[in-house]
């Protein structure tokens, strides 16, 4: 037997051991045994003092590509028995993936706030300031401002908690409006702000009446205002707010605060506009109340009316957040129920 | 207002107009409608009967078995329980598989044992309300005039057979209160012309009204005008069928045929009328002035009313004999036996009778005209037109001539308007004919002069003041689903929240990540719970009228509204709840009576912060938890320097587990555990709440962003674990730890406290963690020994520590 053939002998012999192997020792023993100071190979190779010189770098050549084979075959069963090892490994941590999570308790927003929020985002981006006043008013800022003298048959649209005879719960937001009227430096640019907040009606509470509620009222007052302009703005607070497939419509109404005067609403989200429950069957709810200021709101907040004018409008959070979510009792929202607070989640 | 399609059909052609497109039409251009109906839908096979004979029922006491003519070949035998039955009168029947009201089936049936063909109906079981039913037949069943013809349909006799439109009029359309006014707003809507009738009165020529009245006066100021007519030799009966169907379908019930007069004229022209019965008053005078305080008057209800000198009255020249404009005095009462007549028509002052009317809380159909206004123009001839009728239908005559005190002015106001300001303010191009025609469709004069139009209103809209008011007729009539659809153009403006709004918006989502969820109570609370955990001394402030006992004064503090919340959940058995509340409360001071309005914040948690769950334990709301999130709260928004200072001064707080907190050495809440006697009365278990005044927090310096560079060099860590007095509190320790840990030490953190049977009765046993690090070099041992070492002495000199 030449010496390329106990090679070959060799590196059979050697490569089925490798793959026999099923642990790092052993394949190191293996691989001491072959390629070792005193290993198989090495051996071999002594016998090359006996080759002629022409033989010798022939021989060396095919041991050297032996040697680099068998490594290779080493170091690959390593990493086979490694793969095998860790996936050993890893399956005894498996877990059951179905128990529950760790919950996360953060607290909700009440979803009044986030119908407030949604609304003051919206005009915030369309260039609205967001303006507060007090809750506990003037009679002259709650209503003489607005058009409202003392014995105006349109008081009793709202009747009043007074505190004494000048002094009020505000029963809407829009005193807010005439304060900033009053202040509002046109030199500056026009005025675009909507006041939110609670207010305050002297009404029993039942499932549809609360003595305390959310307003929203906004007020836009520059030089070249139509009620055009108001119909169109109505029309974005509808569809951001119940969808952009959503519809308005005015109809005549009245508030002394304005002139002409509407009636807002929104065709039904419910049902498209065919008729439904939540729509009273006629396809339309209504949501808000709007008009262009009258003459005489600009004129007692010192504005020249024949050169300004405006729209103004008001909704109510509430109203829109029974709407919208099917809440049938207004008290739901003041009650606090841990489990009423909590549903509303998914962030308005 | 109930509004007769047939009576208003005799004005304006509707009759033909479907009934929920008029009332469509109706809403997208004038007033709201609540309600459009017709009465007799639904109901079926109901005729007139005249009862033939009637016999007592053999086994009741009450029962009649009566034998009626129902227009057949032969008669129907009905049985019948009402009182008022008696045979030779006309009834109305239900025959058998009949439709009444309430969607009702009669049927053929036995009633003990006796065959009913059907039923004898009140107007009740028609469908009819029981305030307008005329009192006779308010028990009973009613009674057909003699000359209705058995078998025909029951309908059109009571005016059944037509359609209503009720419509809801705003403040300022008191002009559709009346028939005329809608016509006129129908005519200006569908562009027909509207025919009016007017009343032509006959006079006796014989008597003169200053044979009955010698003086008659009323001050411009609380009647600016005043009218009456004298009607003699009236026989006051029951009206004619077709007159009081128009009343109940109005929603009035009649009582005779005088007041229904007054009443018809109230529906047709608007205007309030009032009569007395002359031979009553007691005198030849009319005085109407204003009434004495404590002056009594039992009005028609039956009420005794107490005045006030702000109320109108209507008197003898000595006593009152009618509240002006609200209800007349029962002394002066139209009786069956009345046969002089004193009319009175007139315009009261709006604002005197709103104070009455809501005073006395009488919101008669006369008040609510007075008070919102009505045609000045037609006081007059309503009053001939109701004068006329009441001799008609009372077989009496019209005395000769009027008395009239003051004259108002009737005159069209003019109101200026031009093309270019109403297409500036709708964002429309309406042509001046578009306009003109719409003035002309609501009967208003029209000049048109050089592009201004000077229209000429009629005093029957009295609403229409101003350029504006012009605008919105324009508007509406033009159709406000026409107007274009824009957004406002001009100078943009940057929308931002002030910084003031977004903390307080900030705080609310810490607070929510902190796992509270947010709770909106009632501003509005009684005086006790209004007073309570209050960060100022303040005077409260309270309604003057309050609606219910719950809400009657202004909050000063958020946290009794939590726990209202609180207990509210746990009366429905939730009893792990975190809450809390940003809002405003009200501190008022002896010189205003409007408080000053301060933002808070508040919070209050009770039960279980976190469920035990199958991977960690429970966390109970304890202080320290309450603590974590008022502490996360302060950190996150940059505010430092924040000291809790134990304090038993809060009276609805537990004494030893309370804190007031200090920023900066300014006071800006407290904190704890809710008093037990106050968990009782609200029926809580342990409940731990904080307020604070959040404008404060708004208000205070904030600790500036800046980047620290974090520190290459190695932390140096050394635990000091000591026994220590009870009452040495732990913000003691850590500020002489700081005090004396030399420059290099960054953080003390405390990591364990133990009392208990490991320890002595007397003390606790604390550990703290110090933390070490120079910026700029590795720390030598000896450096951090040498500092540790100074703290140790220091706290042993200072507290007595022993080292464990
Ligand atoms: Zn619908």
């Amino acid at each position: 037997m030449d010496l390329r053939e106990k090679l070959e002998e060799i590196k059979q012999k050697s490569l089925k051991n490798i793959q026999k192997a099923q642990d790092p020792n052993t394949i190191n023993d293996i691989r001491v045994e072959l390629l070792g100071k005193k290993g198989a190979i090495t051996e071999v190779l002594r016998g090359m003092r006996d080759l002629t010189p022409e033989e010798r770098p022939k021989v060396g050549s095919f041991a050297n590509s032996i040697r680099d084979e068998l490594n290779q075959a080493i170091s690959k069963r390593n990493e086979m028995l490694e793969i095998d090892r860790t996936a050993k490994k890893l399956e005894k941590e498996t877990i059951d993936v179905t128990l529950p999570g760790v919950p996360v308790n953060a607290g909700q927003p009440h979803i009044l706030m986030q119908v407030i929020d949604k609304i003051e985002k919206l005009f915030l981006g369309m260039g609205y300031e967001i303006v507060d006043g007090p809750e506990v008013e003037e009679d002259h800022y709650n209503f003489e401002m607005l058009n409202l003298p003392k014995d105006h048959p349109a008081r009793d649209m709202q009747d009043t908690f007074y505190i004494t005879q000048q002094i009020l719960m505000r029963t809407q937001t829009s005193p807010v409006q005439a304060r900033t009227m009053e202040v509002h430096d046109f030199s500056k640019g026009p005025l675009k702000m909507i006041s939110p907040g609670k207010v305050y009606r002297r009404d029993t509470d039942d499932a549809t009446h609360s003595h305390q509620f959310h307003q929203v009222e906004g007020l836009v007052i520059d030089k070249h205002i139509t009620m055009a302009d108001l119909k169109g703005t109505l029309e974005l607070v509808a569809k951001t707010l119940f969808g952009k497939e959503r519809e308005i419509r005015m109809r005549p109404s009245y508030f002394p605060f304005t002139e002409p005067s509407a009636e807002v609403d929104v065709s039904c989200f419910k049902c498209g506009g065919e008729g439904c429950a939540v729509c009273k069957q006629s396809g339309w709810i209504e949501v808000l109340g709007a008009g262009m200021v009258h003459p005489n709101v600009l004129k007692m907040a010192g504005i020249d009316a024949d050169i300004y004018g405006g729209f103004a409008f008001g909704l109510g959070p509430d109203r829109f957040a029974m709407l919208k979510y099917g809440v049938d009792d207004i008290r739901e929202f003041y009650l606090n129920d841990i489990r009423f607070l909590r549903q509303f989640s998914q962030k308005g | 207002m109930k509004v007769s399609t047939k009576w208003l059909n005799e004005y304006v052609p509707v009759i033909d107009l479907d009934r929920s497109v008029l009332a469509e039409k109706i809403a997208r251009t004038a007033v709201e409608v609540d309600d459009d109906y017709r009465l007799d839908e639904g109901l079926k096979k109901v005729v007139v009967g005249h009862v033939l004979s009637m016999e007592p029922h053999p086994d009741s006491d009450h029962l009649n078995i009566c034998q009626v003519d129902v227009g057949e070949a032969e008669p129907y035998q009905i049985v019948c329980g009402a009182p008022n039955i008696n045979s030779n009168m006309n009834v109305i029947v239900a025959l058998p598989n009949s439709w009444i009201g309430n969607h009702t089936k009669i049927k053929k049936s036995k009633m003990r044992g006796i065959v009913s063909m059907g039923m004898i109906c009140s107007l009740q079981e028609l469908g009819f309300s029981d305030s307008v039913v005329p009192k006779k037949y308010a028990d009973g069943i009613y009674i057909l005039p003699s000359d209705a013809v058995p078998g025909q349909t029951i309908f059109s006799y009571l005016g059944m057979d037509e359609n209503i439109i009720d419509i809801d009029i705003t403040p300022n359309r008191a002009d559709l209160l009346s028939m005329r006014g809608v016509a006129n707003e129908i005519g200006a809507i569908y562009n027909h012309n509207v025919k009016l009738p007017h009343p032509v009165i006959s006079e006796t020529t014989e008597d003169e009204i200053n044979n009955y009245l010698t003086k008659v006066s009323a001050p411009a100021n609380l009647a600016p005008t005043y009218m009456m007519r004298i009607i003699k030799d009236v026989k006051i009966k029951e009206s004619p069928l077709w007159l009081q169907a128009r009343l109940w379908n109005a929603g009035i019930r009649p009582l005779n045929n005088v007041v229904d007069v007054t009443n018809y004229i109230l529906l047709d022209y608007g205007q309030p009328l009032h009569s007395f019965d002359y031979n009553k008053m007691g005198s030849k005078q009319i005085i109407v002035r204003l009434a004495n305080e404590g002056e009594e008057l039992v009005t028609l209800d039956g009420e005794k009313r107490l005045l006030k000198d702000t109320d109108i009255v209507v008197t003898n020249g000595d006593k009152p004999v009618a509240l002006a404009g609200v209800m007349g005095g029962l002394n002066t009462e139209i009786d069956s036996n009345s046969t002089l007549i004193a009319l009175e028509s007139a315009v009261f002052n709006p604002s005197k009778i709103r104070k009455t009317s809501r005073r006395e809380n009488l919101h008669s159909e006369a008040s609510m005209r007075f008070e919102r206004g009505i045609n000045v123009a037609t006081v007059g001839e309503a009053l001939d037109a109701a004068a006329q009728m009441i001799a008609e239908l009372g077989d009496g005559q019209v005395v000769a001539n009027a008395i009239k005190v003051n004259e108002i002015s009737t005159n069209d106001r003019i109101v200026e308007i031009t093309t270019t300001k109403i297409n500036a303010t709708l964002g429309t191009n309406l042509t001046e004919n578009v306009i003109k025609d719409i003035f002309e469709r609501l009967g208003f004069g029209v000049q048109l002069e050089s592009g201004t139009f000077k229209v000429a209103v009629p005093v029957r809209r009295w609403d229409i003041e101003v350029a504006a008011d012009l605008i919105e007729e324009v508007a509406r009539l033009y159709g406000y689903d026409n107007l274009p659809t824009t957004l406002p153009t001009g100078p943009t403006t940057p929308g931002h929240y002030t910084d003031k709004q977004r903390l307080i918006r900030q705080t609310c989502a810490l607070m929510e990540s902190a796992g509270l969820s947010q709770a909106i109570s009632y501003g509005l609370t009684t005086k006790a719970k209004a007073q309570r955990f209050t960060l100022e001394k303040a005077k409260t402030t309270e309604l003057d009228f309050p609606m219910s006992t719950e809400h009657t004064t202004v909050r000063m503090n958020l946290v009794s509204g939590l726990l209202d919340d609180i207990a509210y959940n746990a009366a429905h058995k939730n009893n792990d709840v975190a809450l809390y509340e940003q809002g405003r409360v009200f501190f008022r001071d002896d010189q205003n009576d409007r408080p000053r309005e301060v933002e808070h914040l508040a919070g209050a948690i009770t039960g279980l912060f976190n469920q035990a769950t199958w991977h960690d334990s429970k966390t109970v709301v304890d202080f320290y938890l309450t603590k974590g999130i008022v502490d996360y709260l302060f950190k996150e928004l940059g505010l430092e320097n924040v000291k809790y200072v134990a304090t038993n001064a809060h009276e609805e707080m537990h004494p030893g587990r309370t804190a007031d907190i200090y920023i900066g050495g300014e006071l800006v809440g407290f904190i704890g555990e809710v008093h037990p006697n106050i968990l009782k009365e609200y029926h809580l278990g342990k409940t731990y709440v904080f307020e604070l005044d959040l404008q404060k927090l708004i208000d205070m310096d904030k600790k500036e962003q800046i980047y620290q560079p974090i520190s290459k060099y190695p932390k140096v860590t050394r635990d000091i674990a000591m026994a220590v007095d009870k009452s040495i509190s732990n913000a003691a320790i850590i500020d002489c730890i700081k005090q004396n840990g030399g420059k290099y030490l960054t953080d003390v953190t405390l990591f364990d406290v133990y009392e208990g049977e490991h320890v002595a009765k007397s003390v606790k046993s604390l550990a703290y963690k110090l933390i070490f690090n120079n910026p700029e070099a590795t720390l030598k041992d000896a450096e951090v020994t040498e500092a540790f070492n100074e703290v140790v002495e220091e706290l042993k000199k200072k507290f007595k520590i022993a080292i464990r």
